[in-house]
């Protein structure tokens, strides 16, 4: 597969602040990548770095085959950008902004923009200043949206959007994905980001603690199994991959690695089971999992959790 | 009262946040009426002397239309003529900026609405402003006061011209709280106000102009006419305070009741709605910054213009102005009168190549703003390169610039060829002279882009740093035979003395090479930085 954006043990730091310490990111042509991580992680600073407004102090950076650090102007006529703060002109109307930053970037489409505009309920006449914060976000979405280009950096786009229109950018996304865009999508919502992303990468303290397909990060995490037992059980606390167990008499509450689930489903079987209910992962505990606390639990997962698994 | 709780702690906050700009505004108050009283004394120490100056100068239209007329001949009046209108002027301004900054100014930056979420009453941000701004003009009335009184100035006069500005001031605070409500925006509020404040200035200009003859009532309708017409020095008229003092209770109680019809950052006006999508030549960085600074270059045009016309047309009389025996034998030494003239149209071009510097950093470290505004990351992130973005503000700095001076050049040229019967050499001659200003106008925006290429985040402090001490030179240096390298340093200082100067190439090419490589190191750091949000 051909590489989009690979980034290697890429470093930033702005004074004291490490903001970004070692990260690595691959996007593959043509998919719709996740990238996730708490306020502050350095998702922004990545970002600004591929977009060559940022000099890394040190790793690699590939963008569409260029260093976007020298190549920028070059590599701009083939991105879109939409920045996770839009802030616009305040005298310009919504509809110059579109096109002005569409011919900067090199001409857009404008049965697009006109069918965008409608899908969005955006008043182009509107004045800047006047705008609503979801408001210029469509504003910038529009903008780049309408352009004809390979890649689309989106830092969290859908911020200030209401659930309507969020709905509405999912469909953009999947249509994009479909004509063979690339994406790379910022975002903590994870539920966009689960029903969108072909991959994901998760940061943290500006490095990459988990990357991979959904599927290969759900196999990391645990389900969680709650159970009714005819009898108590007996040795539960001696199975493999089997964490934070309650049992208080024949009731039993824990988490399991979901590739160790089988052993515990026997072990429960043997005891005879009234009720069971099981929670798969989901990204939210993944995500949680990383960011909740220091504890001892969170440094054992890190360590681990092979960084860059399935580049 | 509930819309006014936390007008204490916001006022404070106020004060907090403005306490350098309000230091520096009451130290040029000071300073001001300081050099008014000091250089009026060296230049006229004798009653005769200046009974002289003030019977030309109440026959000359040009500077009665900007001074007013003299009430007196004692030193107070001489201060009093030279300072009331201005300081008047300035006091409006500096009431402006900080109703607006602290009323609808923090409403668009969207800090009081996290400030206005706590316990703080609806109109406690713009009553805290007012509030500023009166002790400013408090503090501004009693420095101005005190300064000549110190000096040696009679008390009673000090007061009344301190008072005077001081009230000019409280009037059009209550004016900017009523612009607060109406205008859009706050730019258009402080657009609005000035606007007032302009007007104000010209119905007493013409008021004064033809007082000797004509219709000086119209100066009675002016809040700044209004500080002259308590006659500070001559025949004092303490009633007339409470002509402002009116004018402030009563356009203030109107900003209340507007105050409670309007929305959180919007104004009684509503926004009109734009075009639906771009003109077709709005495609270039250029074109972007042209549309951004567009409104400041015309603006500029027709004051320069509107400048030179005046000073120009002041400058034949200016012969009868310096009319004592004394000065005349000292000028016939000097070679004559129009040796005199081409003095005082070069000391005047002078300032307006500073002020035009002003225009030029403004006009270089929008780039900054644009920057810091994060309006440049999504223009950086076309296919427009920083130097290409750069190069369209400097572009606009540049020929701004040289436009500007141009116009008032010929300005200068108009009025005074129309008076002196030579208009087509003179217009060519002034444009010449406001030209020979250019490259030490470009050395100062030079300077600016190096400092925004190379410390971006000093850029703005330290700009406007190198102009306030380029002023100093100009308007100190001499009087108080700094060294002459200290001198030398400005760019100004350089410039030719245009009319009645030499001029020779070589400075002029010297700056013009400083300019060009300071912009040249401003546009290699801009190249090698990091384009901060």
């Amino acid at each position: 597969m051909t590489v989009a954006i690979d980034v290697a043990g890429l470093r930033k730091a702005y004074g004291k602040t490490q903001a970004l310490d070692g990260l690595d990111l691959s996007v593959a042509q043509g998919e719709v990548h996740g990238f996730l991580g708490p306020n502050g992680a350095g998702k922004t600073t990545t970002i600004r770095i591929l977009l060559g407004l940022l000099r890394a102090d040190g790793g690699s950076v590939t963008l569409l085959g260029g260093d976007p650090w020298t190549q920028a102007t070059g590599l701009h006529r083939r991105l879109a950008y939409v920045p996770g703060d839009v802030s616009l002109w305040p005298n310009f109307t919504g509809g110059e902004i579109i096109d002005l930053l569409g011919r900067l970037r090199g001409g857009l489409d404008a049965g697009r923009r006109a069918s965008l505009l409608e899908r969005f309920e955006l008043d182009p006449t509107v004045k800047a200043r006047a705008y609503s914060r979801g408001n210029r976000q469509k504003v910038a979405l529009v903008a780049a949206l309408a352009s004809d280009v390979e890649l689309l950096l989106l830092d969290e786009p859908t911020a200030g959007l209401d659930p309507l229109m969020e709905a509405k950018f999912r469909d953009c996304i999947e249509e994009e994905r479909k004509s063979g865009r690339t994406v790379l999508l910022s975002s903590h919502i994870l539920s966009e980001v689960e029903a969108l992303c072909d991959r994901v990468t998760i940061i943290r303290l500006g490095r990459t603690v988990e990357t991979g397909s959904l599927a290969d990060l759900r196999h990391l995490t645990r389900t969680s199994i709650m159970a009714e037992l005819a009898s108590p059980p007996d040795g539960l606390d001696r199975l493999p991959g089997v964490h934070d167990l309650d049992v208080e008499g024949d009731r039993v509450r824990c988490e399991v690695e979901t590739d160790k689930l089988d052993g515990l489903l026997r072990a429960l079987t043997a005891a005879g089971v009234r009720s069971l209910a099981s929670q798969p992962p989901t990204l939210e505990e993944l995500f949680l999992r990383h960011y909740a606390g220091d504890g001892p639990q969170r440094q054992e997962v890190a360590a681990a959790a092979p960084d860059g698994t399935s580049a | 009262m509930n819309t006014l709780v936390g007008t204490g702690p916001l006022t404070k906050l106020a004060l907090r946040r403005d306490r350098i700009m309000l230091v520096i505004w009451i130290y040029a108050f000071a300073a001001f009426a300081g050099a008014a009283v000091y250089g009026f004394k060296k230049l006229y120490p004798t009653v005769a002397g200046r009974e002289e100056f003030v019977v030309a100068s109440n026959h000359n239209t040009a500077l009665l239309t900007i001074y007013g007329p003299f009430y007196g001949n004692s030193l107070g009046s001489f201060t009093a003529w030279r300072d009331t209108v201005l300081s008047g002027l300035l006091a409006g301004i500096m009431s402006i900026f900080l109703v607006v900054r602290h009323s609808r100014g923090d409403e668009e930056a969207g800090r009081l609405e996290l400030v206005g979420s706590a316990a703080v009453g609806r109109h406690a941000a713009l009553v805290s402003g007012m509030l500023v701004a009166c002790i400013a003009n408090v503090v501004v009335g009693v420095v101005m006061a005190v300064v000549p009184i110190v000096l040696g100035i009679p008390a009673a006069g000090s007061i009344a011209f301190g008072a005077g500005v001081a009230f000019c001031g409280l009037t059009f605070t209550a004016v900017a709280a009523v612009t607060a409500q109406i205008a859009q925006t706050a730019r258009s509020a402080r657009g609005l106000a000035i606007g007032v404040l302009l007007v104000a200035f010209l119905i007493r200009a013409i008021g004064d102009s033809v007082s000797v003859t004509g219709p000086i009532w119209l100066s009675w309708l002016s809040p700044i006419g209004w500080a002259e017409l308590t006659r500070p020095f001559g025949a004092i008229r303490w009633w007339v305070f409470t002509l402002p003092l009116a004018a402030a209770v009563l356009v203030g109680i109107a900003a209340a009741l507007l105050a409670v019809r309007r929305d959180y950052d919007s104004g009684l006006l509503a926004t009109r709605s734009g075009r639906p999508a771009a003109s077709a030549s709005l495609r270039s960085p250029f074109a972007l910054a042209w549309r951004l600074q567009r409104a400041t270059v015309i603006a500029w045009v027709i004051g320069a213009l509107v400048y030179g016309v005046g000073i120009g047309s002041a400058a034949k009389g200016i012969s009868g102005l310096l009319g004592s025996a004394q000065v005349r034998r000292v000028v016939a030494r000097m070679g004559g009168q129009t040796q005199l003239t081409n003095a005082y149209l070069a000391a005047l071009i002078s300032l307006t190549g500073l002020a035009v510097a002003g225009f030029a950093i403004a006009a270089v470290l929008r780039l900054r703003s644009e920057e810091t505004d994060q309006h440049a990351d999504p223009v950086l992130a076309t296919r427009t390169g920083r130097i290409g973005w750069a190069l369209s503000h400097l572009v606009i700095a540049v020929g701004g610039s040289v436009v500007i001076l141009a116009v008032a050049g010929i300005g200068v040229g108009l009025g005074h060829g129309a008076r002196s019967g030579s208009l087509g050499t003179e217009v060519a001659r002034m444009a010449g002279a406001a030209l020979a200003q250019a490259p030490a106008v470009l050395v100062v925006a030079g300077l600016a882009a190096a400092l925004f290429g190379l410390v971006p985040r000093a850029s703005v402090a330290v700009s406007w740093s190198v102009l306030g001490a380029a002023v100093l030179v100009l308007f100190f240096g001499e009087t108080l035979q700094w060294s002459h390298w200290v001198m030398d340093l400005s760019p100004f200082t350089q410039a030719p003395k245009l009319p009645g100067g030499v001029v020779s190439a070589a400075p002029l090419i010297w700056l013009c090479v400083i300019a060009a490589a300071l912009g040249l190191a401003g546009l290699v750091g801009l190249r090698r930085r990091d384009i901060l949000a």
